[in-house]
């Protein structure tokens, strides 16, 4: 099997390229990806990241925020900037014509940003109010909690992606240049360019806007070690002014590169996912009607990411569902998987793959992954063994080790008073 | 690619080609779409009804989207529990919804599931158990997604607003429905609505993918041409009579934030005014494009649109978003700010207003609508980057209006004159078509 079989070029200045054509529409995707992510965010200010990935293409050395918003959009762009823990990520389609003028911008904003005063104090607004909007929202308050409570707020993981009301506050220009200097850089940076262009000219659009880039001596962070909950903890968070509770449910899990992770993904697919949200769905929405979402997630990453069970559920049910997750994962651990379950779940994820592959977003996204995680340019060939090869005997031990509601944290935030078991 | 000689499946009758789509009615009338699209091993089956939550009478509102719930809770053929990992089994996903015009369920996988689609469709337009147990755990699920909406200020501030800004035509009512009809709705009601509007000859059938044309009709007889049609439901819509000055309203609730939302009575898709107020609203807040499935993934280019200058630019809302979706009946175009924190609404109101104001006098400007035009041509190709996506756009528009609609969206853009787009500001974007709506957190 041929698969993907992109191209990758490493420049002399450490910036990985990925290309990969395709010939679906006349378009391309550009997927910049940073170890800039919250992770790096400075001791005592979280938020400076977030607050860079507002403010980056607000204007570079040549362009100002008003040239780089009409260059991009005279052409039907608009460039994104997402940001997760480890990475920042720059990300817009344009069509083919229009690449390599496109790809200059997002160099230029990548290299050379200013983030002018003006739009700085303009973009503060903005964050704060972004905070007060999550503050009003019971699933990004639940999810936070649930965070802090799981890694502590002396590990990245624990601490708010946003930042803080106080920190919006009193984060200066010179944070986000410094922010900025730190962690911009060709030898922690890699490009995805996906679509209706010869690889070839990709590395050379590439080489020709980010050659001259210098390389520094940015590394990739090293995390503090995670120690497993010992015992349940529960908290409530009470939002009378709400119609819902959110249940944000979860445990610190194990590392992307960790062996056991593709029987965890499989555990994570079968408890929560399958068919729209596997037994947590069957159990919570289809048999009890409890709940329009229920779903679990797996979020293996450099470090022992969450797996985090979610619903929501009207107050009336709260501790009905808390306790039908509680059965569902006990029962999860103690019993395994049936083997039915789990030749359905590995048809399933090995199926999904022409999906997840067919657009040049996913395709991507997939590069990015593998990348970032040093999965290998054939990742995508020997995918389907890796899941094949999991055994039913591995996937109950990934239940049996990280499935134990009590040592399960557990926090409710929504029109909801009572005390949770 | 088929021609107009190529030959039918049986039971069915060719009429007309467009190169790239093959339609044909089947003897049930039931009309089926096909298009071969071969960059990826997949394929992409809609099966869409002409019901929505515009069909619904007073106490029944939600029941569309209620039956639609219904139509996954298996079929005579298809048990309950049988219904999950038919299209799981192929890598396929699943999924289907209901908006004010139209109900539709999707399934896309590898393209050797293709026979199973058509089935779980054929079998959900005929076969639906309606088992009373599950129309009522069904009952708390959608009351729970209607409370989870509720969450959320500016929902609550969309629904008002739409209830507002129509006094008789049925888009008045929200597609989730109102609490107190899901309170009431009963096993009977719902299964009377399916018997009702699921007809062969109320139903349009998309595939796209690595298919067959020939060979994916001819499966599409086999698997629905044995559905009787019947006499499809005459529903009439009350025409919103014409608005006779502004209306507004207010939320108090307590939150966070505070949320503004001007909605303008629009065109229909198939009004000629449709176009040109595409085009206002790219020069406004940014091209969306036409693809209700795919817009949501991509926010708009917007920085550089009027109302973002205007009102972000200049702090006093931290986001602005326009609304246009093509409907068969007349309904809203929107905008809507987020006030930043410690801004007024009256501020912010004052400002979109001015800005509302100054293009309704004025028109825009030559370098605005090529703007325009780029950005939605842009769009229209990003959009079509899945088989998915492609089959979606054919069977909304054929269920809104016809689905040659779709092929000929790029040249109607660029057909949209300066004049037009002044003429269609001028005439739309008056206080006497306009409804004004507030969330005001205490």
């Amino acid at each position: 099997m041929k698969g993907l079989d992109p191209t990758r070029r490493v420049l002399p200045n450490g910036l990985t390229v990925l290309a990969k054509e395709t010939r679906t529409t006349p378009a391309i995707t550009i997927y910049a990806g940073f170890h800039a992510g919250t992770l790096y965010d400075p001791i005592g200010c979280a938020g400076v990241a977030h607050f860079v990935s507002k403010t980056i293409d607000r204007g570079t050395t040549s362009r100002t925020a008003e040239q780089i918003a009409e260059e991009l959009e005279n052409r039907g762009v608009s460039l994104s900037v997402a940001l997760n823990r480890h990475a920042m990520w720059l990300v817009c389609t344009c069509l083919s014509e229009d690449f390599e003028q496109v790809l200059a911008i997002v160099g230029d904003v990548a290299m050379r940003p200013v983030f002018p005063e003006s739009e700085v104090e303009m973009r503060r607004s903005e964050i704060v109010t972004l905070l007060r909007q999550d503050q009003d929202n019971p699933a990004s308050v639940a999810m936070e909690a649930l965070m802090r409570m799981l890694y502590g707020e002396s590990h990245p993981y624990g601490r708010p992606m946003r930042g803080t009301l106080d920190a919006a506050a009193t984060i200066s220009a010179r944070d986000l240049q410094q922010f900025h200097q730190r962690r911009f850089a060709p030898q922690i940076m890699s490009l995805a360019l996906v679509g209706d262009l010869d690889p070839q000219r990709a590395v050379d659009v590439t080489t020709a806007v980010f050659g001259e880039w210098p390389s520094t001596a940015a590394t990739v962070a090293e995390l503090p070690p995670v120690v497993p909950a010992a015992e349940r903890r529960t908290q409530v968070i009470s939002m009378m002014n709400k119609a819902q509770a959110d249940v944000a449910y979860g445990f610190t899990s194990i590392r992307r590169l960790d062996p056991r992770y593709h029987a965890y993904s499989l555990m994570n697919n079968i408890l929560g996912q399958y068919a729209i949200g596997g037994r947590l769905g069957d159990s919570i929405r289809e048999r009890q009607g409890m709940a329009y979402y229920t779903f679990s997630s797996l979020d293996a990453s450099f470090g022992p990411g969450p797996l985090i069970v979610r619903a929501g559920v009207s107050p009336a049910n709260v501790e009905r569902a808390v306790a039908s997750i509680d059965a569902e994962l006990a029962k999860l651990a103690a019993e395994g998987p049936t083997v039915r379950e789990v030749v359905e779940s590995k048809q399933y994820l090995i199926g999904s793959m022409p999906r997840t592959l067919e657009t040049n977003a996913g395709i991507a996204t997939f590069l990015q992954t593998a990348e970032l995680f040093g999965l290998g340019l054939d990742y995508d060939v020997r995918l389907p063994a890796l899941i094949s090869d999991v055994t039913r005997e591995q996937v109950h031990e990934a239940a049996r080790t990280v499935l134990d509601p009590s040592r399960a944290t557990v926090v409710v935030a929504g029109p909801y008073s009572g005390s949770l078991q | 690619m088929g021609t107009l000689e190529s030959e039918s499946a049986e039971g069915s009758r060719a009429v007309a080609t467009v190169p790239g789509v093959r339609e044909e009615i089947l003897d049930n009338g039931l009309k089926v779409l096909i298009q071969e699209v071969h960059t990826a091993p997949l394929a992409s089956v809609w099966c869409w009804y002409r019901v929505g939550s515009k069909d619904e009478r007073p106490g029944l509102t939600g029941i569309s989207h209620w039956v639609e719930h219904m139509n996954f809770k298996g079929t005579t053929n298809i048990p309950r529990e049988k219904v999950k990992g038919i299209i799981e089994q192929y890598g396929g996903y699943w999924n289907g919804y209901t908006w004010i015009d139209q109900t539709t369920y999707t399934e896309t996988a590898t393209r050797d599931a293709l026979d199973h689609m058509l089935f779980i469709e054929a079998e959900r337009m005929a076969n639906g158990l309606y088992d009373p147990a599950d129309v009522e755990s069904e009952r708390t699920v959608i009351i729970s997604e209607l409370q989870g909406g509720e969450n959320d200020p500016e929902q609550l501030l969309d629904q008002e607003l739409t209830a507002d800004a129509f006094h008789a035509h049925p888009y008045r009512h929200p597609t989730i429905g109102w609490l107190g009809d899901l309170q009431t709705m009963t096993r009977d009601d719902l299964f009377g609505y399916y018997r009702q509007h699921y007809l062969p000859n109320n139903a349009t059938l998309v595939i796209v993918g690595d298919v067959d044309t020939d060979e994916a009709l001819r499966s599409a007889a086999r698997q629905f041409g044995g559905i009787p049609a019947s006499d499809r439901p005459k529903t009439r819509y009350t025409p919103e009579p014409e608005q006779l000055g502004e209306r507004r309203f207010t939320i108090s609730k307590e939150g966070t934030t505070a949320y503004l939302k001007i909605g303008h009575r629009a065109p229909a898709a198939t009004d000629e005014d449709f176009f040109a107020l595409l085009v206002l609203d790219a020069v406004l807040t940014g091209a969306k494009g036409l693809n209700l499935w795919a817009s949501f993934r991509t926010p708009p280019p917007q920085r550089s649109a009027r109302l973002y200058q205007a009102l972000v630019n200049t702090g006093l809302a931290s986001a602005v978003a326009g609304g246009l979706v093509p409907t068969q009946d007349p309904f809203l175009y929107t905008i809507s700010l987020t006030a930043t924190e410690g801004t007024s609404l009256d501020s912010v109101e004052e400002a979109t207003l001015r800005a509302l104001e100054n293009v309704r006098a004025n028109g825009i400007t030559l370098a605005e609508l090529q703007k325009a035009r780029a950005q939605l041509r842009a769009r229209l190709v990003f959009e079509q980057d899945s088989v998915s996506n492609i089959a979606h756009q054919l069977g909304f528009f054929e269920t809104i209006a016809t689905w040659r609609y779709f092929p000929a969206i790029g040249s109607r853009i660029e057909a949209v004159t300066l004049d037009e787009v002044a003429k269609v500001a001028a005439a739309r974007l008056v206080s006497s078509n306009r409804v004004i709506g507030r969330f005001e957190p205490r």
